[in-house]
């Protein structure tokens, strides 16, 4: 498809669904309009509360603080889960002893850890950053343990044979590979660290994206849920669209994946 | 140090043994393998698929400790990694995330030659395989055969003083293969350094060696023929193998080499058909 033809499409469907939704909350198709305006709201309402959360200046604070917790349980979640997993696949032995705690430890919904994380760090931004570095910890964590544990038996003796020691090893081969792998699970873990910031706000804060959404909600103010559903949406792919610039920089070595764009 | 003793082969196994496993698992892949490679000799070491042949460069390589017997090279006995052997391996072996230039030039500086002279050296063998144009491309943007050439330099950049090859242009198609043994051949006729080359290609074999070494089927393989390639040097892969004499010597090698490869085969067969 010519790229044109596509973005008009993309664009129609935009249309399609804003014209619907007008559509039936201006006219009582489905029902009785204001009843049907209670649940849905209308195209035109949820623009100006956007436009209003902008022009007032309300919305920065909101995004400030969720951009933050996101980057705080990333960075945290990244690091420790490269430290960790790098040692942990130099160590079998260690690995091996573990293993059944990792595993158990992640197959826990970690909304369950929200409550505590609460109690434990308070209502501010640290129980979110947490609960984020819960999720993001085991992301990075198994891909770089995947990363060091896979790199290549001939790779590894050929590096060998050019004569590299364990530290020449260690940065030429074990890094750049466990790094590639950390950075393959790049959208993934960014996703996450936002999830868990936005969940966290949502059970009990406030500020932040989540808070903004939980208390429109509590007021049974719809305009305001996808107001900030949209916002929120936004924001999660200018994220997305930064961590791909980042990504191809990075990963420029990479062959291009099958059957991705 | 004591120093080696005059007229010492470049490379010498010693009745080698190397089982892998123990108790009733355990498989012998080789068994009481000697040979010496001269200094500026090229081996060629044929056998039918699974005879050891690679067994016995990874432990001429240090890679791999015999169960019994010993490897030595330069005089010097093998214990771990041998420092002055080159190793061109079967598989890819380029760090992916470098690209061809530091991939070459990686080689150097884990020997401690400051950055800009190691890149200065490695741009010199990519040209001399013939890649300047391809220095930043990263391995995944390389054809199979320029990758070989990528290796090649990388194993020559450090001049080891014996190079092992583990059936280096195995994967490569016919052509790029002929290309490469020639290139191979150009390269080492400079400074003429001992080799061990692998490879289940008799024609190959023929065409670049001096001396062909034939193994048995495995398990326990053994050698069993050694024959010397009496063709003149400098040699053209293609044009060689028109050689009357070429053909002899080829002859006279697989009337040995086909009873084993037929073991090696009925061997495999039943078990493997898909192969």
């Amino acid at each position: 498809m010519k790229r044109g033809t596509l973005l008009a499409l993309q664009i129609g469907v935009a249309i399609a669904i804003l014209a619907l939704w007008y559509v039936l909350t201006t006219w009582p198709i489905l029902g009785e309009v204001k009843q049907i305006r209670f649940f849905f709201s209308t195209p035109y309402d949820v623009w100006q509360r956007i436009w209003k959360m902008f022009a007032t200046g309300v919305i920065w604070k909101h995004l400030w603080i969720t951009l933050t917790e996101t980057i705080l349980a990333f960075l945290i979640g990244s690091i420790s889960g490269v430290l960790i997993g790098f040692w942990l696949a130099r160590q079998p032995r260690v690995a091996a002893v573990f293993d059944p705690y990792i595993k158990m430890a992640n197959a826990l919904p970690r909304v369950v850890l929200a409550p505590i994380f609460m109690l434990w760090f308070g209502l501010g931004i640290w129980s979110k950053v947490a609960l984020g570095v819960t999720l993001v910890f085991f992301i990075v964590f198994f891909n770089v343990y995947q990363g060091v544990k896979e790199v290549s038996p001939v790779v590894l003796a050929n590096a060998r044979m050019l004569g590299m020691n364990e530290r020449q090893l260690f940065r030429h081969v074990y890094w750049p590979s466990a790094l590639s792998w950390m950075f393959s699970s790049l959208h993934t873990s960014i996703g996450f660290a936002l999830v868990g910031a936005v969940v966290g706000e949502y059970l009990g804060s406030a500020a932040g994206l989540g808070y903004l959404i939980h208390e429109a909600e509590s007021v049974f103010d719809v305009a305001g849920v996808f107001g900030g559903m949209i916002v929120l949406s936004v924001f999660v792919i200018s994220i997305d669209w930064l961590v791909t610039l980042v990504e191809n920089r990075l990963l420029s070595w990479r062959p291009p994946v099958q059957g991705q764009g | 140090m004591p120093s080696p003793p005059p007229h010492s082969s470049a490379i010498s196994l010693k009745n080698v043994d190397v089982t892998f496993g123990s108790g009733h698992g355990a498989y012998r892949a080789v068994e009481a393998a000697t040979l010496d490679v001269a200094a500026g000799e090229f081996v060629a070491i044929v056998g039918p698929t699974g005879c050891g042949k690679s067994t016995l460069l990874n432990v001429v390589a240090g890679l791999l400790t015999p169960s019994a017997g010993s490897a030595s090279v330069g005089g010097r006995k093998v214990a771990g990694i041998v420092g002055d052997a080159g190793y061109l391996f079967q598989a890819d072996a380029l760090m992916p995330w470098k690209t061809a230039l530091d991939n070459v030039a990686v080689a150097l500086e884990v020997a401690g030659e400051p950055r800009p002279a190691a890149r200065e050296k490695a741009r010199g063998w990519l040209a001399r395989v013939g890649l300047s144009r391809f220095a930043d491309r990263y391995p995944h943007q390389l054809s199979g055969g320029q990758k070989k050439r990528v290796a090649l330099a990388q194993t020559l950049v450090r001049d080891p003083a014996i190079l092992l090859m583990d059936e280096p242009f195995g994967p490569l198609d016919a052509q790029t293969r002929a290309l490469m043994g020639d290139l191979l051949l150009s390269l080492w006729s400079s400074d003429r350094k001992a080799v061990m080359f692998v490879t289940h290609d008799l024609e190959e074999a023929v065409a670049l060696a001096d001396r062909v070494v034939v193994m048995s089927a495995g398990p326990s393989a053994r050698i069993i023929a050694d024959h010397r390639v009496d063709l003149p040097r400098p040699r053209e892969t293609h044009d060689i193998r028109l050689d009357p004499r070429f053909h002899e010597i080829q002859r006279a090698i697989w009337s040995v080499l086909k009873s084993e490869v037929m073991k090696a085969y009925s061997d495999e067969l039943p078990m493997e058909p898909a192969r």
